[in-house]
This record gives structure tokens, sequence and C-alpha cells, in this order.
């Protein structure tokens, strides 16, 4: 159990460089348990950037990133996500030549007890496992839907459905922590307004946080009850969708831009 | 200290060898992305193109030097041709297909050259005539330089001058730089990439079979199976110096070969293949792009 | 196909049992059979193996290995120098032919200390390189498999470039075939599990796989050390099959023909690449009498076969296999 004073992830004046460029700078952040925060800013903000510090794939230039109190900066992303942060890619990066169940069974792998001789031997403790392994996947694919598709190639799936199957990995790691990089991206509205449910209800359902990197506007504002917003690399704002929203350097940077060009 | 100064000599010209084949091993790189096996054999059909030249054009040119000069030639057109051919019949059906159907093309089409190379030439080697007089330069009292020398030395500075203005120059060296940036990119741009590959191919095919003349002339004797160990050293040179740059195969094949006889003069000489390797291994855990290469990271 | 994969969670050990079944009654009742076709099933068990644990590492989990003859090798000298030196030192009052009972009973540990002397090179080698991608990982195998052979050449307690001569000849058609179903078995078994997924998720995306939790490091690794370890085994019944080894014998083209296999039987597909390596030694056999023409045969079929292939089957897994997404230095 989280205390109350601890953040579940935290970040520390993170900055990230490749060479001379800058991709982050001065960048902190504060994630309580069970919150859902949007991550917005315009192209080339440093939201994946974001990502990928807090997930392992680089390691912060400077900075510091704390899960539950804990340093885990510049751990490799498969530690980070045994500390409970799971996330999905902008570019889905399912496992393509796997069905959409085995999909999901990797995210098991991570915790197996039975090491390799149990699995060559067939053991007691191998099959007990893999029952159960079976069993919670086809629950989850169950509980998003995908309960149909579970024997195709992942594939083969409609987009959509890769993306929630990203999700649905993602949560077969038991995250405390979800990072959902722009899961509405390609969608339609109709798939917009149920991935808007969806989010709500993995938080309900799943009691975890969720940090979310969104374009759409109404995607985000719909549902998160705090914003952080990120311009060039830096932090910008933070707040609730009406206080960001009123922000005048946020409107400058980003709103004003983004509302500009759905208006026209 | 005499000994070590002719070993540095020695170094310098095996090195100038390995430059002008590393050089065929990184152009290619630079426009398909992938390790051309059969790079080492086409360097032995172009030391056998000249073997079997050599009593012809000494017939027409009597003169040594030009003799040397029309066999170089004459064995790099071979190479050329050889080259085209390969890429057209073996590589090109493949240009879509996953890099390792390709490399693993290549290393067939290595197999096909220098067991093919046995049945035509024979298994046995053959002795490699000397074209040049013995010319022995002195330097000091115990250092020489030989007329071989000289001409792998001089001819691999004419070649990388000429490569290099080709490519900074000429409207095939704009597309190849653009080809090796971004394939599809160029393309749409209205480069040729089939021509500009074919062209590649030529070039470096061509350098391979300078490469294979200077190589007999300087170990005297030649088979069909010679090719796979320069090549492969020429391959740790590439890599060396940062594959898909030009100067870094330069680089790299110099260091090579120095590295090589400094080691051959000395109790290591029996470990000197393994010692290339151990080099190569070093570098790619080390430093992967190489002394010249630029790093790329997978975007996420 | 998948939905009998609960059903094959409990058979394969039915099938291991019954092949290795086979391997006895080859062995006791195949009397019959000449020296030749013995010989011929021999090889054809040691490709199988060579070839099937070569699919773990290339197949399923997508790292390119120029360096499985090594391996080989390595577990053939470790095992023919335990049979021809060690133990007849340690036991010299009990009786050291191919088919002496001490010999017989002593096979199999030696077998497997050749396959764990393999495994530790395996860890030595993967440890450090499989951090490397594509093309560059190919060429470090091919660098650590040249400086094995290099090594051996200059060993001369081994007999440097003449070899071993003189080897037991222990191999018999049990070792050879049992040895052969396991490997098959095991790797079956391995790949059909949770635990297995994850050589094929390394191999699909290594980002996504690290993103879920996987040690994609030590997949791989792990991937390389049962490789080497089965190779190494094969190395065992290879020099007590031939009774003589040299250093050339494990060079690249041995680990280009075990590649051939895997490609040939379809990459991930451990039956497929079972069936290529026996194909595969009936091939050599029927080219031996080509002689010189044979590498010929042997590479205008490799490259032919990668041309005309359907490229939509091999697509999908090699796309992994080596990707070309690294951009050119300026």
């Amino acid at each position: 159990m989280t205390s109350a004073g601890t953040p579940l992830l935290e970040a520390r004046n993170c900055s990230l460089r490749f060479g001379g460029i800058a991709a982050l700078t001065d960048v902190s952040l504060r994630i309580d348990a069970g919150e859902l925060v949007g991550l917005i800013g315009p192209n080339g903000a440093g939201k994946t950037s974001l990502f990928n510090i807090l997930t392992g794939v680089y390691r912060p230039t400077e900075g510091e990133i704390l899960l539950e109190g804990r340093p885990v900066t510049g751990l490799a992303p498969h530690r980070i996500n045994r500390f409970g942060v799971a996330r999905t890619f902008q570019n889905i990066r399912l496992f393509g030549s796997l069905d959409v169940r085995m999909n999901v069974r990797t995210s098991f792998i991570a915790r197996l007890r039975g090491g390799l001789l149990e699995v060559v031997r067939r053991g007691k403790t191998f099959r007990s496992e893999e029952r159960e392994i079976q069993e919670e996947g086809r629950r989850l694919l169950a509980y998003f839907g995908l309960e149909e598709a579970s024997i195709l190639p992942s594939r083969s799936l409609p987009y959509g459905d890769q993306r929630r199957l990203e999700i649905v990995r993602a949560l077969a790691t038991r995250p405390r922590l979800l990072l959902l990089d722009e899961p509405a991206a390609g969608m339609n509205p109709t798939e917009k307004e149920e991935l808007k449910q969806l989010i709500a209800r993995i938080r309900a359902e799943f009691s975890t946080a969720i940090l979310l990197v969104e374009h759409d506007m109404k995607v985000v504002m719909g549902i998160c009850e705090r914003l952080v917003v990120l311009d060039r690399g830096a932090l910008l704002a933070t707040g609730t969708p009406a206080e960001v929203r009123a922000d005048p350097k946020v409107i400058a940077a980003y709103l004003g831009e983004e509302h500009g060009e759905e208006e026209s | 200290m005499h000994e070590f100064l002719q070993q540095v000599i020695n170094g310098l010209s095996l090195g100038a060898i390995y430059a002008l084949i590393a050089l065929g091993y990184s152009m290619v790189y630079g426009v398909l992305k992938f390790i051309n096996f059969a790079h080492g054999d086409v360097l032995m059909i172009g030391a056998f193109a000249g073997f079997y030249a050599v009593p012809m054009i000494h017939g027409i040119f009597p003169d040594p030097w030009t003799t040397t000069a029309a066999v170089l030639i004459w064995s790099m057109a071979v190479c050329a041709v050889l080259g085209v051919v390969i890429e057209r019949l073996a590589y090109r059906p493949l240009r879509n297909q996953p890099k390792l159907a390709v490399l693993i093309t290549s290393i067939g089409v290595s197999l096909l050259l220098s067991y093919g190379g046995q049945i035509l030439f024979g298994v046995n080697q053959k002795a490699f005539p000397d074209l040049l007089p013995p010319i022995r330069v002195s330097l000091g009292s115990s250092v020489t330089i030989s007329g071989n020398h000289l001409l792998v030395m001089a001819v691999t500075l004419l070649l990388l001058v000429a490569l290099r203005e080709t490519i900074q120059r000429t409207r095939f060296g704009l597309a190849l730089r653009a080809l090796s940036q971004n394939r599809d990119a160029a393309a749409l741009m209205g480069v040729n990439s089939n021509a500009v590959i074919s062209l590649t191919f030529a070039v470096g095919s061509a350098l391979a079979g300078a490469a294979g003349v200077l190589y007999a002339m300087n170990i005297h004797s030649i088979e069909p199976l010679m090719g796979t160990l320069p090549g492969i050293k020429a391959f740790v040179a590439a890599v060396l110096g940062g594959i898909g740059s030009m100067p870094g195969a330069a680089v790299g094949g110099l260091l090579l070969g120095l590295t090589e006889c400094l080691l051959g003069g000395s109790d290591l000489s029996s470990y000197r293949d393994a010692i290339a390797f151990g080099i190569l291994i070093l570098i790619l855990l080390v430093r992967p792009s190489g002394l010249f290469g630029s790093s790329a990271a997978e975007k996420v | 196909m998948f939905h009998s994969s609960k059903a094959l969670i409990r058979n394969p050990r039915l099938a291991l049992a019954a092949g290795i079944g086979v391997a006895v009654l080859l062995q006791l009742g195949g009397g019959w059979i000449d020296p030749y076709t013995t010989q011929v099933v021999l090889f054809a068990a040691i490709n199988v193996i060579l070839a099937v644990s070569l699919n773990l590492v290339m197949g399923e989990t997508g790292q390119f290995s120029l360096c499985h003859a090594a391996f080989m090798a390595v577990g053939a000298y470790t095992s023919a120098l335990l049979t021809g030196k060690a133990l007849p030192t340690l036991l010299p009052h009990l009786s050291w032919t191919g088919s002496s009972w001490a010999s017989q009973v002593f096979f199999l540990p030696v077998l497997l200390v050749g396959g764990s002397v393999a495994a530790l090179a395996g860890l030595i080698v993967g440890g450090p390189s499989l951090r490397l991608r594509g093309d560059y990982l190919a060429m470090v195998t091919l660098g650590f498999g040249e400086i094995i052979r290099v090594l051996l050449q200059n060993a001369n307690f081994v007999g440097g470039a003449r070899g071993m001569e003189g080897i037991l000849p222990a191999t018999n058609l049990f070792w050879a075939v049992g040895f052969a179903v396991l490997t098959v078995y095991t790797m079956i078994a391995l790949v059909r599990s949770t635990y297995g997924r994850g050589f094929q998720a390394v191999r699909d995306d290594e980002i996504a796989a690290a993103a879920m939790g996987i040690d994609t490091t030590r997949v791989k690794v792990t991937a390389f050390v049962i490789g080497a370890f089965f190779a190494g085994v094969a190395g065992g019944l290879y020099a007590h099959a031939v009774e003589f080894i040299s250093p050339e014998g494990f060079n690249f083209l041995r680990s280009f023909e075990i590649i051939v296999m895997v490609i040939l039987g379809g990459l991930g597909r451990p039956v497929g690449v079972a069936i290529a390596a026996i194909l595969i030694t009936l091939l050599n056999e029927w080219l031996r009498d080509l002689s010189q023409y044979r590498m010929v045969v042997y590479a205008l079929i490799i490259i032919l076969f990668m041309i005309l292939r359907p490229a939509e089957t091999l697509r999908p897994l090699l796309s992994r296999v080596l990707p070309g997404r690294k951009p050119a230095a300026s």
C-alpha cells in the first residue's frame, strides 16, 4: 500500500539529451495511486520521450525517477515493468507472429515460478501454472471483448482491436501505473467514445493509475482529472482541465493552435 | 627497430589492399544494408582473370609497368561485370525481402564462386607471375620497400582519390549518397535506384578486382578459396572504420593491416587470424558504430 | 493447430517415450542394417540435433548465429578428451572399446559434460554479443567461431591442425537417435509453453517484450546456451561416430550447412527443421559422388531456394531476424 505522502511515481528534474539536442529539459512530474493524468503538448513536445524515460527505454541524462519512493532511474525496461509500470506504444508493437492469446500470455513470463527444467519436464507446477495463465488470459480477453479473436494472429486484427489488445497485454502484467501512448490515434469518433469509457472502466476495475498521452483534446479533457502540458521538452503547465484551458501560456503554445486547426 | 619499420611498411601495403576490399563492402552496405559475403570471391575471380590475361597482355605491352596497369584494368573490368551480374541475378530478385534472405544468398554465391572456381581453375595453387622487376627502394640500412609495395600503395591511393571525387562530384555519387540515406525518399526524388545499385556493385567489385591482382602479386600464388580470408578481414576493416563510411573503410583497412603485420612478426603469428577477429568483436561490443560510423538508436 | 495446444502440453512426453523406444529397438533389433546405412542414420540424427537446436536461436528467438559448428567442436573435443584420455587414465582396469560396457555406461555423462562445456562457451560468446543485432551479431558469431577454430589448431594436446584420431566408436543408433528425439522433444516442449513464448516475443519485438517485463538479454542468452548445449552433445556423438576430428571439420561452412537446414525447414518450425536436416543429410550422401561438384550444387540449391521460395512464408519470421533499419552512416 502506498502511504499517503509518497506518490506512486515521481520524476524529479529529468532531462534527456541526444548529442546536442534536448528532448526533455528539467521535467518534474508526480502521479498518485489511482490517478488519471493526461499528458498533452504539440508534436515534438517530448511526450513520448517522457514515456521512454519513465519506462526505462532511455536513461535520463539528468534527474531522478522514483516509484513509490524507490529510485528506478536507469533501470532496464523489464525491471521497471516489474515495479508495476506498463505501457502501450504509439506505433503499435504487438508480437505479430503470435496469436492474440499468446500476446497476452507473454505478459505472465516475468512472474513464472517454474524454471526451465520444469517446463521441459511438464511437471505439476508447470501444468497448474499454465492453467492459471490460460484462465486469467481468457478472462482479460473476454473483459475487453477480444475473446472471439483469441486464436487469430495479432496482426490480422482490425486497427482498433490491435490498440485494445496492446492495452490488455499491458494490463496482464498487473501494473499500478499504465502509460497509454496515443491510444485514440487513428480511431473514428465512435471508437474514441468507446475508448473513453474503456479507460474509465480500466481505472475502476484494475485500480491502476493511468498516464495518457493523447492528441485529441476531447478525449483528454473529458476523462482526465489532471493535465500535464509539455512544450519543447519543458513543463509548461499542470492542473485541472479547466485550469489548463484557461492558462494563457497553454493557449499560446498549444490550445490556440490546436483549436484553430480543429475549427478550420 | 628496423624490423619494426619493415613490418610497418608491410602492414601499410597489406592494409591498403584490405582498404580496397573494405570499400566494396561499405559501398554495398551503404545502399543495400547487407553484408555481401561473395565480395571476397569476386577478389579471387579478379586474381584469376589477371592470371590468365598476363601472357596475352604481356605480348601487347612488353613494358612491365604498362603490363601491370593493363592487367589491373582488365581485372577491374571483369569484376565490375561480374559484380553487376551477381547483383542482377541473385540479389535483385530479393530486393524487398528480409536482409537475412539476401545475406544467405550471398553466402550461396560465395560458395558457388569458390567451388565453381575449383572446377574451372583446378584445386591446386597456381604461381602468380612477377609482373614487376624486383625493385627495392632502401630506406636506411635494412628497411626496404619493394616495387610491389610501392605499386599497392600508389594504386590504392589513386583509386581512393578517384572514388572520393566520384562520390563527391558526380551525379552517380550524389545518387549513391542519397540512396544510402533513405532509399525510398531517393526513389521519390527521381533517383533510379536499380541503376545506382548496379553501378555501386560495378565500382565496388572493380575495387575488389584491383585488390585481387595486388594481393596475388604479393602472396605470389592463387587458388579458388583464396578470397575468403582477405574478404573476412576486409569486412573486419570496414566494421572497424564504421561500415558505410568510405574514409572509415580506408583507415580501418590500414589499421588492420598494420596490426596484423606487427603481430605477424611476433610470437603470436599463428594466432593472427584469431586476433583479427578478437579486434572485430571488441570493436563491435565497445563501439558498434566503428571509428567513423554514426550510431543509430531504434525509434520507439 | 492452436486448438490442439492443450493436448500438446500433455502429449509430447508420450511422443518422447515412443521415440526413445524406437531408438532402443533400432539398437537391439537393427542388426540387419548395413554399416553404410547405419552411418547415414547416425549423421541424420546428429544433423537433426544441430539444426533443431540452432532453430531455437535463429528461428524462435531471431538471433542469427554463425558459430553453431564451433559449439559442436567444443563438445566433440571435450568428449573425445574424456573418452580418449581422462577415463582410461582414471579407470585403467576397465575395457575401453567402442562397444564395451564401460564406454557405453560412461558415454551419457561424457556427452552431457561435452554439452555443458559447449553451453559454457555459448554463455561466454552470447553474454556480451547478444546485445548486438542482425548482421553485426552474425559477424561476431562468425568471429568467435573462427577464434575457437584457431585456438584448437594451436592446441597441441588435441593434435593441433592434424586433429584427433582413434576416438572410441561409442556412438550407436541408440545414442544418436535417442538424443535426436530428446532434442526435438525438448525444443517443442520449450516453445509450446508460456515460458517459450518469450523467445518468440523477443524475436517479434524486443522493445515490446522488455516493456512486458521480459528480460530480453536473458531470454536470448538462454536460447543461445541451450542451443550450444545440444550442439555440444551433437559434437560428442559426431566425434565418437567418425572416430576422427580436426578443427577444419567445424569451420564456417559447417555452421552454414546447419543454417541452411534451419531455413529450408522453415524458421521456427522444429519438425520441419528436423525433416530438412534429414533430407540434407541424404542430399549430401547423393552428392558425395559428385565430389567437387557437390559444393557447387549445394550453393545453387541455396540461391535458387532463396530466390524462388514463396516470399510470404518467409517474410513474417525473417523480417525480425535481420531488421534492415539501421540508417546509413554519412
